[in-house]
């Protein structure tokens, strides 16, 4: 079993961020409900990692086990997180806030709901700065004028409310916000997903140059696999709480090894070449309450065979890492 | 100046929609919808797209008569609908033009079964209808849009469904009135990428199988090429291209188009990020002056722009722009004195 969730080639590199064996669990009256199972992730100093998944997969609550922001009825229930070589699950609040924002820092699906609607932009960066112990008032002023130029918003808007700024400036703001301390790590969660078509083209080409040009790394999650196509460096594809497909982002669109993955790619109508007639997948994701024992994409596969009454493990493709008993050497290998 | 054959099923000529906005001493006007003329034929798909704030939505208000045209009409089979007085007439146009919303979570009534929507349409709208049948009738079109199972789902409450089944649903409330048009708002865009296709390919075997046209609503070209047969692009409350949708999507005239598409993620194809992409927004259009509303984003932005709001003009067959850039381009006109001035 391919265990290492990294391609060839970089694993001299020190991972930035480890995941192993993320479980988390939303206690119900029905008993708990796995949202995350055993998900293992390695994000590498300056990459751009996307994580792709339908609504349920359970991608967001993924990133917020990553930042420590699950709130009741969530729980981890196992696993960890090392980022830089400390454990984020066990750390106490007090090290988690020294750490948010200056080392890790999150930009939020919706930014209409995430800035204060009553405060200036200003005063919510100058929060930020105080928190983290910076006192000079002109140094804090200094720096977001830096922020908000960085991300092409005039300094103006220091003294703007959120409801004065469009959606993609809000979009930017928080961005901003992220890179008040340039952390080495934004987790962004459907950033774009408020924002129309061409809104989103320019957030993206944004975000990922002033990635390449402060190098930090980036966990990107968004339902929309063609958003990411050209900004990630590897694409990890969840269902119904698992990682199903894991490799270089342009593999994963080139060879799918999982037929999640394919079914995902064939849903997407192209601007381009011949109009053909596209299928979706039919059927809808199984109940986390009582997950099936076996492969959790058999009843909608269109390849099921006997093995997928068995989990699969991941398997490499040759291309990627698949979690579908197709890519196994030999039933043996399957079955052990 | 319609681009269908015969007579179209649905006109509108020179559509006008504005929006109160400031207090009583600074009062102004939104300009949501401006000018905006169209037909939609039989058996037709028509897509409508633009971004955010582009006036599409109104477009399919004004259609569904929530609100009145500040300027212009509609004319339903030939028939303008400002002369729809009596309730029987505005029944018999409602079950004929019909809405599906956007929001597959909040558009089905939570505290009703999923049968109660379509058995009060069938009461209102299909008066040949006994009673007695209403439910047989009900259970027809369930299936018919392939959900399994008909009789069931029709008893179960909408929480129990999933987004693609509610907005089956949503389709079959608007299929009991037997409809000639569904005006589509975003139908598709709350529903998970695997599910979007069912619901598109179901929009098309409703043309293809039933003759129902429909003006679909969408931010998502993609799925507008992949299903409609005519496209229109809005923007800031203007038409500003339509045309058959391949003729469109393959030779855009006018820039705002072009910008469109380049924006649209396609895996398939190679990244091209040009150093003019663009960062601009689209204005709020509040009492505007004459001229191109697209002129400040435009690459190819030239004087006249600044002072002569573009007419849409036909520049292949049916294919239609409002550009003076375009329109010269093609040799129907000089920059000079391309459009007339808005008066």
């Amino acid at each position: 079993m391919a265990s290492a969730p990294l391609p060839d080639g970089l694993l001299s590199q020190e991972p930035l961020l480890q995941v192993r064996g993320l479980t988390v669990e939303y206690d119900t009256a029905a008993g708990p409900v796995r949202a995350v199972e055993s998900f293992d992730l390695d994000v590498l100093p300056g990459e751009f990692v996307g994580v792709v998944g339908e609504s349920g997969c359970g991608k967001s609550t993924m990133l917020f086990g990553i930042a420590q922001l699950l709130s009741p009825p969530a729980r981890i229930s196992a696993g960890s997180v090392l980022f830089k070589g400390s454990d984020l699950v066990t750390m106490t609040a007090r090290e988690l806030n020294a750490t948010r924002w200056r080392d890790v820092s999150v930009v939020m699906q919706s930014a209409m709901n995430a800035l204060n609607p009553v405060r200036q932009l200003a005063s919510q960066y100058e929060d930020v700065m105080r928190a983290h112990g910076e006192k000079s008032s002109s140094v804090i002023r200094q720096r977001s004028e830096e922020v908000l130029a960085l991300v092409g918003i005039d300094k103006t808007h220091l003294k703007s409310y959120p409801h004065q700024l469009s959606g993609g400036m809000r979009q930017r703001a928080m961005i901003a916000m992220a890179l008040l301390f340039t952390p080495d790590l934004i987790i962004m969660d459907e950033p774009t997903s408020a924002l129309d078509v061409v809104a989103q083209r320019s957030l993206m080409v944004q975000i990922k140059e002033l990635q390449q040009r402060l190098g930090f790394a980036v966990v990107f999650v968004t339902h929309d696999m063609s958003l990411v196509s050209h900004f990630s460096d590897r694409l990890v594809v969840m269902y119904a709480a698992k990682t199903v497909e894991i490799g270089p982002t342009r593999d994963v669109f080139a060879h799918p090894g999982h037929p999640y993955t394919q079914g995902l790619l064939d849903a997407f109508p192209s601007i381009r070449g011949p109009r053909v007639p596209l299928t979706g997948i039919p059927g809808s994701p199984p109940n986390l309450l009582n997950p099936p024992t076996g492969c959790r994409f058999a009843a909608r596969c269109p390849h099921r065979f006997e093995l997928c009454d068995i989990a699969p493990d991941m398997y490499d493709t040759g291309h990627t890492l698949a979690a579908c008993h197709l890519h196994a050497a030999s039933r043996e290998e399957a079955l052990r | 100046m319609t681009d269908v054959d015969e007579a179209p099923l649905l006109e509108a000529r020179s559509l006008t929609r504005h929006f109160k906005v400031g207090g009583a001493i600074a009062r102004k006007n939104l300009h949501a919808v401006d000018d905006v003329s169209f037909a939609i034929g039989e058996r037709e798909i028509v897509a409508l797209v633009g971004e955010s704030g582009s006036g599409k939505s109104t477009v399919a208000r004004l259609l569904a008569r929530v609100y009145k045209p500040t300027a212009g009409e509609i004319f339903y089979q030939g028939r303008p609908l400002s002369g729809l007085r009596s309730r029987k007439d505005l029944l018999a146009y409602r079950s004929d033009v019909p809405m599906v919303f956007q929001d597959p979570f909040a558009s089905l009534n939570p505290a009703y079964r999923v049968s109660h929507g379509i058995l009060r349409g069938l009461a209102l709208h299909r008066p040949d209808i006994a009673r007695a049948d209403r439910r047989a009738e009900a259970e027809r079109i369930v299936a018919q849009l392939g959900l399994d199972a008909a009789g069931d789902v029709l008893d179960r409450y909408p929480y129990e469904l999933s987004g693609g089944q509610r907005q089956r649903i949503g389709f079959a409330q608007a299929l009991a009135y037997r409809p000639r048009l569904i005006v589509a708002d975003e139908p598709v865009s709350m529903l998970d990428v695997s599910v979007r296709i069912g619901l598109l390919n179901l929009m098309a075997k409703l043309r293809d199988e039933q003759g129902v046209s429909l003006l679909y609503i969408t931010h998502d070209i993609a799925s507008a090429r992949y299903v409609a047969d005519r496209v229109m692009v809005m923007y800031a409350g203007h038409l500003v291209e339509s045309g058959p949708v391949e003729d469109v999507l393959q030779e855009p005239k006018h820039p705002y188009t072009q910008l469109l598409l380049d924006a649209v993620p396609d895996p398939r194809a190679p990244l091209t990020v040009g150093p003019a992409t663009d960062r601009g927004e689209p204005p709020r259009v509040i009492d505007p002056a004459p001229g191109c509303r697209f002129r400040r984003r435009c690459p190819l932005a030239v004087d006249v722009c600044e002072q002569v709001t573009p007419e849409p003009v036909e520049l292949a067959p049916r294919h239609r722009a409002a550009c003076h850039v375009a329109v010269a381009n093609a040799g129907l006109g000089e920059l000079a004195v391309a459009g007339r001035s808005d008066s």
